[in-house]
């Protein structure tokens, strides 16, 4: 029942942007503080403007709210400046709906979105002031909990984190609640934690580390095993069959100050089936379901009369590729309550000429730049990585982005990716260049930025086996990039920095002997990684030294087929196997089609769960197979091999 | 048709910035259906303009905004029916307390205005602040040094200063000034009068209570300059 803000408001005068620990946002919910209810303080372990516009906290604030039992509010990890004061003065975490401190809610929940940011998980949990670890946690501390892509490997987090959630959580998070809450008004009957937790990790998606023992085989790799009959050896991700049934958020929240994507966010369909093999999205959220265009529509003139917003996005990962995509824009427009004043954005364009047709239509007569992301150099580089485009769909997409009035274009592209040699990553400034090129031939101002990122495996993907490239490489070939565009007008390039790819990789892959690191990288000041300026890898190194851990074991050898994985307990929906097959295929440089359109090759997302894709149509969207001309034939001459360097295997 | 509403800007919200706070406005009169008038070209704004900015952390009673109305196809606007929708959509603690109609043309809010009052509550004990209160009216010139694009800026800023005295009530148990600061040809901040003379004092809470715009010999609040037509039975219904 309490609130902590007349403790924190005078601090508010001395730190940057006080407006993100105010609350006050349009659609902020103020629970009753019932003691008999579930309380959920749904965490974002980044700043304010990063965390707020997540939808899916917002989707089970709603959910959780709506529930007789529960309650729900949220919290954001406060910024390096009221952190500091906060632990001078002695206050702990608190909500912003009603500044409640963190310790008087039943679960702390997490959403991971980013490797980087688990120093700040642990800084929370400090915040909060309960135990770190799980073990140490007793009944009246609040139970620490994780959802969000990053869960597909929970075990570098494993010592913290009482439970993980994998999937899709608007139905799984009522479960979760209706226990904790039998548990929670039965206390005396069923005192332990212990008891709780096992409970917890019978429900479907739901993993809890301390349920299990951990052993390593006889290469040291780590193996787990339940503790009891009834908790399951391989835990499934929850898995939403109809994304009609939960049209949230209903109330999207609008906030008071300067987020990102600030913005009316409506998700037209989840899940992909592209198959780009880096991709860790579209491998772990499949199968796709689409949201009925009615449904769309009416989320958008809800969404804007609750919110005032004059932007919506059609969010989706990759929604070019939604059945009904012309008739969405087009409702948009018609909205009466738009007035014509509505702009509309699609956050991840296809490279396509048809796809810059919709955009020049949504942004009427703005040229705000546009951005694709052919991902790699050289066909036979998008033949490994399974992104189906060609040279031809991207200077199409260049050449009508720049007719339509268009002067700079954005390309993003992934360095250090499986088999890449040197002509690929040279192959990225040659396409900068000729769509510069094509671009001068419309405006003297044509511009394209150029931005590249280092490749880092991800779980439940085909290269989860590959071994990254080094620090090193990635900036070789940086300097490579740089050399080829420092003499050509009009081709800007970007990168990001592989000192923070590198660790992003030794957590990404991790086992659950990397959560002494992350806790001792938080003791020693490590915290906000993900923010350029206060990353520092000399802090990763040292302590990796301390503890005896080496980034080689982690980050850049090659794995093989044999070796346990530390995420083999988990299924995302897609057979090993499967991901194995196309790992020797992103090899061989053969292309896997979109099984929207063509027939199944049952990589488990559906068949292993009886679900099916939801699509409104049943053929590719306009522009050719895929939509983007593509020919599964083609492929390069000299087939690259990868060359494994530990426990080989013949490739 | 152009409308002059006062609000207050109390509570939490006190922390959202000027900047913000536009941004609110122009969500809530659309969540609010008031119809907008919008600029012309590729990216049309609505027409509101905001009057004399109030720095971030401080609370007030009398906020002021301009607003184009669109009543081209309407015929009647019910300026009370829009101030309580307003009310009703705004965030806690920004509460319309007075409307005007504007007539003909009429000067901005930024140009109109010649002064504000200010509740500032500082750290300070009585004695020293009787002492710097009695030091600034007596001063024939106070001194202000400031940096502006790297360069130092040296003003006398006396007189903008038109009233300094210590309030009989105190808030939060501390010592509160009342003070009022001219603002043209530019706004005298409190921060800046209160670090104008050593030793300088220093700020706990900050209120602005009133606008003023003289008119002659007349003080006027901006919702009564010649022009406007207040909206006076509004008072009691918001």
């Amino acid at each position: 029942m309490t609130s902590i803000w007349p403790e924190i408001e005078h601090l508010l005068l001395h730190v940057e942007k006080p407006a993100r620990y105010i609350g006050l946002e349009r659609g902020a919910i103020q629970p009753p503080h019932d003691p008999r209810n579930v309380a959920w303080l749904l965490t974002y372990p980044d700043a304010y403007e990063v965390g707020f516009p997540n939808q899916g906290l917002q989707i089970l604030y709603e959910i959780i709210n709506e529930l007789p039992i529960g309650e729900a509010e949220r919290a954001y990890a406060p910024w390096i400046d009221l952190e500091k004061t906060m632990r001078e003065k002695r206050i702990p975490l608190f909500s912003v709906d009603t500044h409640r401190p963190a310790n008087e809610f039943d679960i702390l929940a997490f959403n991971l979105s980013s490797e980087l940011v688990y120093t700040n998980l642990l800084n929370c949990i400090d915040l909060a002031g309960a135990p770190l670890r799980s073990v140490e946690r007793g009944n009246d501390d609040p139970l620490i909990a994780a959802g969000g892509h990053c869960t597909y490997n929970p075990e570098p987090l494993a010592d913290f984190v009482d439970f993980f959630v994998l999937g899709d959580g608007e139905e799984v998070v009522s479960e979760l609640t209706y226990v904790i809450h039998q548990w929670k008004t039965s206390e005396s009957t069923h005192p332990s934690r212990d008891f709780l937790l096992r409970e917890l990790s019978k429900i479907e998606g739901v993993y809890v580390p301390q349920m299990y023992n951990l052993s390593r085989d006889q290469n040291g790799f780590q193996l787990l095993e339940p503790k009891y009959d009834d908790v399951p050896k391989l835990v499934e991700k929850r898995t939403i069959t109809s994304l009609e049934d939960w049209p949230y958020p209903k109330n999207q929240l609008v906030p008071i100050t300067e987020v990102v994507h600030d913005r009316l966010n409506v998700e037209v369909f989840r899940g992909c089936t592209r198959g780009c093999r880096f991709c860790q999205a579209g491998m772990i959220t499949r199968p796709v379901r689409e949201r009925s265009v009615d449904q769309v529509r009416t989320m958008v003139s809800e969404g804007l009369r609750r919110t005032g917003y004059d932007q919506v996005a059609l969010t989706s990962l990759s929604t070019a590729d939604y059945s009904h995509i012309e008739k969405a824009v087009a409702a948009v427009g018609d909205d009466p309550l738009s007035c014509g004043q509505t702009g509309v954005s699609l956050p991840s364009l296809r490279v396509d000429a048809f796809t810059v047709g919709i955009a020049a239509t949504l942004q009427g007569g703005k040229r705000s730049g546009l951005t694709f992301a052919p991902e790699a150099g050289t066909w036979r580089m998008r033949q490994v990585i399974n992104k189906l485009i060609t040279e031809e769909d991207l200077y199409g997409a260049v050449e009508s982005a720049f007719s339509q009035g268009w002067r700079r274009v954005k390309l993003y592209f992934l360095i250090g990716l499986p088999t890449e040699t040197d002509e690929d990553t040279l192959g990225i400034a040659d396409l900068a260049k000729n769509c510069v090129e094509i671009g001068k031939r419309y405006t003297k101002q044509a511009s394209v930025t150029v931005s590249v990122g280092g490749f880092v495996p991800k779980p439940f993907t085909p290269f989860q086996w590959f071994g990254q490239n080094t620090i090193e490489e990635l900036q070789r070939k940086i300097n490579l990039l740089k050399d080829a565009t420092s003499r050509s007008r009009g081709v800007q390039l970007k990168w990001h920095d592989p000192k923070a790819t590198l660790i992003e990789g030794v957590l990404s892959r991790g086992d659950r002997a990397l959560s002494p690191l992350i806790e001792e990288v938080w003791r020693s000041g490590g915290i906000f990684q993900e923010w350029s300026e206060h990353f520092d890898l000399d802090r990763w190194l040292s302590s990796m030294d301390k503890l005896n851990l080496s980034v080689e074991d982690y980050a850049y050898r090659h794995r093989d087929k044999s070796e346990p994985l530390p995420w083999d307990h988990l299924d995302a929906g897609l057979y090993k196997d499967f991901l194995w097959q196309e790992w020797r295929d992103a090899l061989e440089e053969v292309g896997l089609e979109d099984c929207r359109w063509t027939p199944c090759y049952d990589c488990g997302a559906c068949t292993g769960y009886g679900l099916d894709h939801v699509v409104g149509s049943t053929s590719p969207p306009v522009g050719g197979s895929q939509g983007t001309w593509q020919d599964l034939t083609k492929g390069s001459e000299v087939p690259q091999l990868l060359t494994i360097r530990k426990k080989s295997e013949t490739v | 048709m152009a409308l002059r509403l006062r609000s207050t800007k109390t509570g939490k919200i006190r922390f959202a910035s000027h900047r913000d706070i536009a941004k609110v406005w122009e969500r809530t009169l659309r969540v609010s259906r008031v119809p907008l008038v919008y600029s012309q070209g590729f990216s049309p704004r609505p027409k509101i303009s905001y009057g004399l900015a109030l720095p971030t952390g401080a609370e007030s009673d009398c906020e002021y905004i301009d607003i184009q109305v669109d009543d081209s196809d309407r015929e009647l606007i019910i300026v009370g029916d829009i101030c309580s929708s307003l009310n009703s959509n705004l965030p806690p603690g920004i509460k319309i307390n007075g409307a005007s109609i504007m007539n003909g043309k009429f000067p901005s809010l930024q140009q109109t205005v010649t002064s504000c009052v200010w509740d500032i509550t500082v750290n300070e004990d009585d004695t020293k602040v009787d002492s710097w209160i009695d030091r600034i009216n007596s001063a024939n010139e106070i001194v202000l040094r400031r940096e502006r694009k790297g360069k130092e800026i040296v003003d006398d800023i006396k007189p903008q200063v038109y009233l300094v005295r210590k309030n009989y009530e105190r808030i939060d148990g501390r010592v509160t000034l009342q003070a009022e600061l001219g603002t043209q040809p530019r706004s005298l901040r409190p921060s800046e009068l209160l670090r104008s003379l050593e030793p300088y004092l220093s700020e706990y809470k900050l209120r602005r209570k009133k606008q003023i715009v003289e008119e002659g010999a007349r003080r006027l609040d901006p919702l009564e300059v010649a022009g406007a037509t207040p909206m006076r039975s509004l008072v009691g219904a918001l």
